[in-house]
C-alpha cells in the first residue's frame, strides 16, 4: 500500500483538484484507492456528491472508538472509496495533540487498510501543524502542487527542510506546476526552467483551466466529464509520471474503461 | 463494489422491458440512466461428482469484452479467487482474437496457471477434472439508484439469460440490488421497495441453480452413493431391482468419462457399481426371477475384468509421487523409467478398455439388463426386502466372525485375503439395503467394520502391489528398458510394501477385537433387527 499525499502550506493551489483527478485516474487503472478528505472544507466529499459527515466525528477515529473502515462511503467510481470530511476536522490538531505519538497517529490509523487498498490518497488542509507533520510522516510520497512563483518555490525549500529533519521515515517530495497562467512570462519562465534543474520536480505540469474550476458544477473528476480535454490529458500525464516515480507494482484489479 | 445482498426473480409481470426499465424505486430515490448492456458468456465448471457445489463454492468462466476470467465464489457471492484465462470467445466481438490462450474443458486442474486460484481449488477438485455443468449468455444492464444529491447509493443489475447448456431454456430475469459501502440502509430500504412490486419475488437462488433448474438439473443431481428409498415391506425383488437399476445408472453415467479418459475417478465409480451389482446378483440374486442372476454374472465378471489393468495402472500412478518420496537410498530420478513404463502400459490398457465399453456386447449388457429390472416383478415366496437384509447381513456378519476369530499369527495371507473379501460382502450388503436403516445407525454399525477393512486392504493391496512389481521389474528387464538403479530403486520400493505389509498384519489383531467386540455386534444385530419393526 502507497500513500499519496496531496499537500502544501498555502490554500488554492489545486491540492484537491490533484487528489480527486489522481485518485480517479489511479481506480480506473485498476488500483483499488481509498481517498481520505482531511480537510473541513470538505471539498473532496463534495465533488464525490459524499455528505461530509463521520459518526463520531475526527475524535472517534483518531481515538478509535469508530474504525476507520466503518466511516468509508463507495464513491459512484469501481475501485474508489472515500473517507469523507467532517466539520470537527478543523479540531485534529487538538485531538492529535493529546493522542500518544501524535506524529505517528495517522500511519498507525492507515495500516489496517492495507489489505483492502493498493493506494491511499491524504487529500490535506492548507497549514503546517501537528496534523500536516502527521501526514508527512504517513506519507510515502508528497505530492506538492505549486503555482509557480518565486514564493512557492521558497516554500517548497522550507517544507523539505523541515522533512529532511524527521527521524526514520521521511516522504519522498514530488512537486508540480499547477494553475500556470499561460499569459504570464513569470509563470512559464518558471515552470519551463525549475524541472530541469531539479529531481524532486515532476516535467508535467497542470495549466489553470476553467474545466478544472468546472469539476465544481458537475461534482466529477474533470476526466468523467470532459475526458478530452487539456485538462484531463494533463492529470493523465501527470498520473503517469507519478505512477513511476512512486513505482507502483501493476494493480491486481482489472482497469476500468 | 460489493456483493448483491438481495437477489429477486422476475415473473411475466415485473419483468424488465429490454431497455431495462423497473418498478419505481420508491421518493427517495431515482433511476439513473441503464447502463449500455453487456453481453456475458458465462461457463460453470465442476467435478462429475459436484465437489464444488458440494464444498459451496461456485466456478465461473465469463467472456465479456475481449477479455475471459475465471472466478471461484463462495455460496454468499464472495470472491475467494479469480484468474484472468485469457482473451474473449470468438465470435464474442468484432474485433479479431485468438481462443487458444483458454483453457480447454473439461480438463484437469494443471490447466490452469499456477496461483491462487488452482491452489484453493486443488484440495477440494483432487485428481477430477473440471468440466462444464452448464452455460448461458446473460445480458446485463445497471441501473443505479441515485439519492436527492444524485450520488450513487445502490446498483440495480437485470439479468436476462439465455442457457445453452445442459438444455436450451430461458429462467425468468433476475434483479440484483448491491449496496455501496456506507450505503447499506438505502440499499435495503430500495430493495424494500422493490420486493413489494408486482412480479417481483425474492429468490435465494444462485445464477447457477437457476439456470440448472430451468434447464430440467439441480446441482448435486449425481453421486457414487447408492440412492434409492427401499421400505421393509418392499417385496425383496423389487427392492433389489431398484438398487441394481440405480447401480446400473450409476455404471452408465460414468463411461463416457471413462472413455474418454477424463479422470481416474470415472473408472473408480464404474467399477464399484460393477463390484457392488456382482456381489449384490452373488448374495441376493435369489430373490430375482429365474435364471436371472445367473445369466448376467459371467456379464458382470467380464466387465469387472476389462476394468482391471487400467485401475491397477491407475493405482500405481496414483501412488507414484508417495513412492518416489519415500526412496531412502535411491533417488527418485531413477524411477522415471518405470513412471515411463507404467504410463505406457496404462495407455495400451485405457485403449482396450474404451474398446471394450465401445463393443456390442457392453451394450447388449447395459440394455438387456436394464430391461429384465425393469420387467422383474415378486416371485410367489414374496420375501419382504427388511427380511431378506435381516437374513443376508446376519449371515455375512456371523461369517466375518467366524473366520476372523480362526485366524492366528501363523495363518496363511490367503486366509486374511478371503476375510477382506468376506468384509466386503458384508460392506456391500449394508450399503445396498442401506435406505432400510437409520443412517446415524447404520453409521455406527460400519464404523468398525471399516477399521476392520482398511487393516485387510492394506494387507492385500501391499501384497499385490509387491508381486506386480516384480513382474513389472521382470517386465521391464525384458524388454530393456530397466538401467540397474531404477530396478535398485523398485527393489527398495518393494522392500517398503513389505514393511508395510508387515505393520498391517500386526495391526488386525486388535482391529479384528473391534470390530468383534460385544458392543459391535449388538449394533449390528440391532440395525437388522429394527428395521423390521
Amino acid at each position: 500500500m502507497k500513500i499519496f499525499a496531496s499537500y502544501n502550506i498555502k490554500g488554492g493551489v489545486g491540492k484537491t483538484a490533484t487528489a480527486v483527478n489522481l485518485a480517479y485516474l489511479a481506480a480506473r487503472a485498476g488500483y483499488r484507492v481509498l481517498l481520505w478528505d482531511l480537510d473541513p472544507q470538505a471539498a473532496a466529499s463534495f465533488l464525490f456528491r459524499i455528505r461530509p459527515r463521520v459518526k463520531g466525528g475526527g475524535k472517534a477515529l483518531i481515538e478509535g472508538t469508530r474504525s476507520i473502515g466503518d466511516a468509508i462511503k463507495a464513491t459512484d467510481f469501481d475501485n474508489l472509496d472515500l473517507l469523507p470530511a467532517d466539520f470537527t476536522y478543523r479540531n485534529l490538531d487538538l485531538i492529535l495533540d493529546n493522542a500518544k505519538k501524535p506524529t505517528r497517529k495517522l500511519r498507525r490509523l492507515l495500516t489496517p487498510l492495507r489489505a483492502e487498498y493498493d493506494i491511499i490518497f491524504l487529500d490535506c488542509p492548507p497549514s503546517i501543524s501537528l496534523l500536516s507533520e502527521s501526514v508527512l510522516q504517513a506519507a510515502d510520497v508528497l505530492l506538492v502542487p505549486l503555482i509557480p512563483t518565486t514564493l512557492s518555490v521558497r516554500t517548497l525549500d522550507q517544507l523539505t527542510e523541515f522533512i529532511s529533519g524527521f527521524d526514520g521515515q521521511k516522504p519522498r517530495v514530488l512537486a508540480f506546476f499547477s494553475m500556470i497562467d499561460r499569459r504570464k512570462r513569470l509563470h512559464l519562465d518558471i515552470a519551463e526552467q525549475l524541472p530541469a534543474q531539479r529531481p524532486d520536480f515532476a516535467a508535467t505540469a497542470i495549466p489553470a483551466l476553467s474545466v478544472i474550476e468546472q469539476m465544481s458544477v458537475h461534482r466529477a473528476p474533470v476526466t468523467v466529464f470532459a475526458p478530452r480535454s487539456v485538462a484531463a490529458r494533463s492529470y493523465a500525464a501527470l498520473w503517469a509520471e507519478v505512477r513511476a516515480r512512486g513505482a507502483l507494482p501493476a494493480p491486481r484489479g482489472r482497469s476500468v474503461s | 463494489m460489493q456483493n448483491a445482498f438481495r437477489e429477486f426473480a422476475l415473473d411475466g409481470a415485473g419483468s424488465p422491458a429490454p431497455d431495462g426499465a423497473l418498478p419505481a424505486p420508491g421518493s427517495a430515490f431515482r433511476w439513473a440512466a441503464a447502463s449500455r448492456p453487456r453481453t456475458l458468456r458465462r461457463v460453470w465448471l465442476d467435478t462429475f461428482d459436484w465437489r464444488l457445489y458440494r464444498a459451496g463454492l461456485t466456478l465461473e468462466q465469463v467472456s465479456c469484452r475481449g477479455r475471459t476470467d475465471l472466478t471461484l465464489t463462495g455460496r454468499d457471492g464472495t470472491v475467494i479467487a479469480g484468474e484472468h484465462v485469457g482473451p474473449g470467445l470468438p465470435g464474442e466481438s468484432a474485433a479479431p482474437r485468438k481462443s487458444a490462450g483458454l483453457p480447454k474443458w473439461p480438463g484437469k486442474l494443471d490447466s490452469l496457471p499456477p496461483g491462487p486460484l488452482r491452489e484453493r481449488l486443488g484440495p477440494v477438485v483432487g485428481v477430477r477434472a473440471l468440466a462444464p455443468v452448464a452455460k448461458a449468455v446473460s445480458v446485463i444492464r445497471e441501473r443505479p439508484a441515485l439519492n436527492s444529491d444524485d450520488k450513487t447509493v445502490a446498483r440495480v443489475t437485470v439479468d436476462r439469460m439465455s442457457v445453452s447448456y445442459p438444455a436450451r431454456a430461458t429462467p425468468p430475469a433476475r434483479l440484483a440490488v448491491t449496496a455501496l459501502r456506507g450505503y447499506q440502509p438505502q440499499a435495503v430500504r430500495l430493495a424494500d421497495v422493490l420486493a413489494a412490486a408486482p412480479g417481483v419475488a425474492d429468490t435465494t437462488q444462485s445464477a447457477l441453480e437457476a439456470a440448472l433448474a430451468s434447464a430440467g438439473r439441480r446441482p448435486g443431481d449425481y453421486s457414487g452413493k447408492i440412492n434409492v428409498e427401499l421400505t421393509p415391506a418392499m417385496p425383496a425383488a423389487v427392492a433389489l431391482a431398484t438398487v441394481l437399476t440405480a447401480l446400473l445408472d450409476t455404471l452408465e453415467a460414468n463411461v463416457q468419462g471413462t472413455v474418454h479418459d477424463l479422470d481416474i475417478e470415472f473408472l473408480h465409480d464404474l467399477r464399484i457399481a460393477v463390484r457392488r451389482t456382482r456381489s449384490a446378483l452373488k448374495l441376493v440374486g435369489s430373490v430375482l426371477p429365474a435364471g436371472l442372476a445367473s445369466k448376467y454374472r459371467p456379464e458382470f465378471k467380464w466387465l469387472g475384468d476389462l476394468t482391471t489393468p487400467t485401475r491397477d495402472y491407475d493405482v500405481y500412478l496414483f501412488d507414484f509421487p508417495g513412492m518416489a518420496e519415500s526412496l531412502v537410498a535411491a533417488k527418485p530420478a531413477e524411477l522415471q523409467p518405470f513412471h515411463d513404463y507404467l504410463a505406457r502400459k496404462r495407455a495400451a490398457a485405457q485403449r482396450q478398455l474404451a474398446r471394450g465399453l465401445r463393443s456390442a456386447r457392453f451394450s447388449r449388457l447395459t440394455v438387456g439388463w436394464r430391461e429384465a429390472l425393469a420387467a422383474t416383478v415378486p416371485g410367489r415366496r414374496r420375501p419382504t426386502a427388511a427380511a431378506i437384509a435381516a437374513a443376508k447381513i446376519t449371515r455375512a456378519h456371523q461369517r466375518v466372525l467366524a473366520q476372523g476369530a480362526a485366524i492366528t499369527a501363523i495363518s496363511p495371507p490367503d486366509s486374511l485375503h478371503d476375510l477382506r473379501k468376506r468384509c466386503k460382502e458384508l460392506r456391500y450388503l449394508l450399503e445396498i439395503f442401506g435406505s432400510l436403516y437409520d443412517p446415524g445407525e447404520q453409521w455406527q454399525a460400519v464404523r468398525e467394520l471399516k477399521g476392520l477393512q482398511d487393516c485387510l486392504g492394506e494387507f492385500q493391496d501391499t501384497q499385490v502391489q509387491y508381486e506386480k512389481i516384480r513382474a513389472y521389474a521382470a517386465e521391464m528387464m525384458a524388454e530393456r528398458m530397466a538401467p540397474a538403479t531404477t530396478l535398485l530403486a523398485m527393489g527398495e520400493i518393494a522392500a517398503g510394501l513389505i514393511v508395510r505389509q508387515r505393520r498391517a498384519r500386526s495391526e488386525f489383531g486388535g482391529r479384528f477385537s473391534d470390530f468383534a467386540s460385544p458392543l459391535s455386534q449388538s449394533r449390528i444385530r440391532a440395525l437388522t433387527e429394527r428395521a423390521g419393526k
